[in-house]
């Protein structure tokens, strides 16, 4: 069981780094927390850890994490993760970023860590827009919403990331809101003990920069929007095409096994070393 | 006429490049360059500036689409800064060589690790060579004049090369300055319309950018060598011409009670409104010394710099940037090399002050002043030493 008090995973906070940077009313605690709570199910070794962030709000995460965490370039975080997963592949390798990091600027990266099936767990906050710098919007901005880039809508069309994941090949792709606090542990837990790429979505409130432009100019109203806007992968399904429409599935959107890219590696290394 | 008012240095480049009346916007925000392009964003979504804004996905795709826009004949304008100008880097080498007169405003800020969002001049000194003309403002107008001043003189036939104006982060990007915005008829006459000697036209083929075999790509860069150093005439009748129709003058170097000054500080950037305080109280003092500031850094204004510095003792240069392992800051080599084995020329002592937004204060020109005398009397141990520096 699981207990809703901090004092099971406050260990696992740098707490003389608190308070955060985040706005209050801001998602990536909640996010954070789903987290952490998920590394306490899993009964991980903390020191079998190693996670990974870009640049943005939600990548200062590495510095609240008490374990070895790496802040690395906009964009970045799925290389560096990819070079410490293949030189170190028993250690838990997690990426938290947003999605200016993963969508954006490093797409390339995310389809191509989901490609070759590599074993590590990306988490990406995604609060549709950049918001550490203001409120420009990103890549899953939603279609004729406003941000400062957009002051009169969007006219591009955001990505669906399980869809991206799933079509470049993640074997694990989930999508949950902070709106699902607990249920976002459970996919967090499904995520990390899968073997492969695992991509987790999890649509959070910025209503400081983005809310505020959209009618949701409050953490609640973010909240109640993410509510109000999914159902679960099953009802979705059962769903006719117009419904979809007006919602966003959330759930297990996709799982299969495939070869792993690091296990695929140390079979080749060690033919190598038997031939000689 | 046009009017002074009170407005955030961002917004008023923004304001120049719509006067300027840019067609193509490729950008991606970076602190603390987002004000600029947001601004620019709003002006082309109010239907104000007849341009095209493209929110790229990264500056990788931003410097690659203003190649393409301005390739294709249209007068281009990005912005980037810190670790958005090195994620241009690779693409930032080829507009010169194409001859693409795209304008740049940096607005200077200190490179990863650690990461660090505040001002220093890390992140253009890493492009220092990719053969940009590279421009300093001091304060809210110069920037402005100096965005006004890089359309003209990019897009003139004789240069064709594009130009990098550089802006201090956060002390130029976000303060409130007064500043004047001129009319836009007197942009109008100062900055003619874009017409490109070579583009990309479907009616008249040509390919940009080809292989360089051996045979031919010393020779093709001794040319871009050329073309950059001959801009100097232009950029000089240019800013000659701005003072003309806008009343402001400005020269590649500029001097600050330099008169019989024995020692010179030497500065880029918006520090140097600050060394000119600081020059005030030592000159009280009656200590003679001046202040020389870089305005032109690419192609770099030599004979213009021993002209205002030559007859200096001492030259106390200050480098916005720590390049590890290297002789000394990028200024003070420069400046090493170009008073090398001169006769009676001063004697140069280099220093870095001001990294990753540590401010240089008054106090801190005057501990470079007097350590700057005493090192004239006692050689120093080291090339350069770092100002500022925390004892605990």
């Amino acid at each position: 069981m699981q207990s809703n008090g901090l004092s099971e995973i406050k260990h696992l906070l740098r707490t003389h780094r608190l308070p955060h940077i985040w706005c209050p009313g801001c998602g990536n605690g909640i996010i954070t927390q789903a987290f952490l709570r998920a590394v306490r199910r899993l009964d991980l070794d903390p020191d079998k850890i190693c996670i990974v962030s870009g640049i943005g709000c939600s990548s200062r995460v590495v510095e609240y994490l008490d374990f070895d965490t790496v802040h690395t370039a906009h964009g970045r975080a799925i290389p560096f993760a990819t070079g410490i997963k293949i030189a170190r592949p028993e250690l838990n390798v997690v990426v938290l970023a947003g999605d200016g990091d993963i969508a954006a600027i490093g797409g390339n990266h995310f389809i191509h860590g989901a490609r070759r099936n590599i074993d590590i767990t990306v988490i990406i906050f995604n609060n549709s827009n950049y918001g550490m710098t203001g409120g420009q919007y990103s890549p899953l901005t939603l279609f004729g919403e406003k941000a400062t880039t957009a002051p009169y809508g969007m006219v591009e069309q955001p990505f669906d990331m399980c869809e991206l994941a799933r079509g470049a090949g993640a074997t694990f792709v989930a999508r949950s809101t902070t709106w699902h606090a607990k249920k976002l542990v459970d996919l967090i837990v499904q995520g990390v003990e899968h073997r492969g790429f695992s991509s987790i979505e999890v649509i959070t409130g910025c209503h400081v920069n983005y809310g505020k432009r959209n009618c949701r100019e409050t953490a609640v109203k973010m909240l109640q929007w993410q509510k109000e806007h999914s159902v679960p992968i099953e009802r979705f399904h059962s769903m006719t095409e117009e419904e979809r429409k007006k919602y966003f599935p959330v759930g297990i959107i996709h799982s299969e096994t495939r070869p792993e890219y690091t296990e695929e590696y140390a079979k080749i290394t060690r033919i190598k070393r038997d031939d000689r | 006429m046009a009017k002074r008012v009170g407005v955030e240095v961002s917004i008023a480049i923004a304001e120049a490049v719509k006067l300027a009346k840019a067609e193509v916007i490729p950008a991606y925000p970076i602190t603390p360059q987002t004000h600029i392009v947001e601004h620019l964003s709003e002006v082309v979504a109010n239907g104000e500036l007849d341009a095209e804004f493209i929110p790229v996905e990264s500056e990788h795709a931003a410097m690659s689409a203003c190649c393409g826009s301005s390739a294709a004949g249209a007068r281009t304008f990005t912005s980037s800064s810190s670790q958005g100008l090195s994620l241009m880097s690779e693409v930032l080498y080829i507009p010169p060589a194409m001859r693409l007169p795209i304008v740049n405003v940096v607005a200077n800020r200190a490179m990863s690790a650690p990461i660090s969002i505040w001002n220093d001049h890390q992140d253009i000194m890493v492009q220092r060579d990719i053969g940009w003309i590279q421009t300093f403002a001091e304060n809210g107008q110069e920037a402005v004049d100096l965005t006004l001043h890089a359309f003209r003189v990019a897009e003139d036939r004789r240069v064709s090369l594009p130009i990098i104006v550089n802006i201090d982060g956060f002390t130029l990007s976000h303060v409130i300055e007064p500043i004047e915005l001129p009319d836009q008829e007197d942009v109008d006459a100062y900055i003619p319309p874009f017409k490109p000697k070579y583009k990309l036209d479907p009616r008249k083929p040509i390919t940009m950018g080809p292989v360089g075999i051996p045979e031919v790509y010393t020779e093709a860069k001794m040319l871009q060598d050329q073309v950059i150093k001959n801009s100097k005439k232009v950029i000089l009748k240019a800013w000659k011409e701005f003072a003309e129709q806008f009343g402001r003058e400005y020269n590649p170097v500029e001097t600050y009670r330099t008169e019989d000054a024995e020692i010179m500080l030497v500065t880029m950037g918006s520090i140097s409104e600050t060394a000119m305080t600081a020059v005030d109280k030592m000159r009280d003092a009656g200590k003679s010394v001046g202040l020389v500031r870089i305005r032109l850094w690419r192609p770099f204004p030599g004979p213009e710099f021993r002209k205002a510095a030559g007859k200096a003792k001492v030259l106390a240069v200050i480098d916005r940037t720590l390049p590890p392992g290297a002789l000394c800051g990028p200024v003070g080599a420069e400046l090493r090399s170009l008073f090398y084995k001169i006769p009676g020329s001063p004697k140069i002592f280099s220093f870095v002050a001001g990294l990753g937004g540590r401010d240089v204060t008054v106090a801190r020109f005057e501990e470079i002043v007097e350590k700057a005398t005493g090192y004239a009397k006692k050689r120093p141990k080291e090339l350069y030493e770092v100002i500022g520096v925390r004892e605990k």
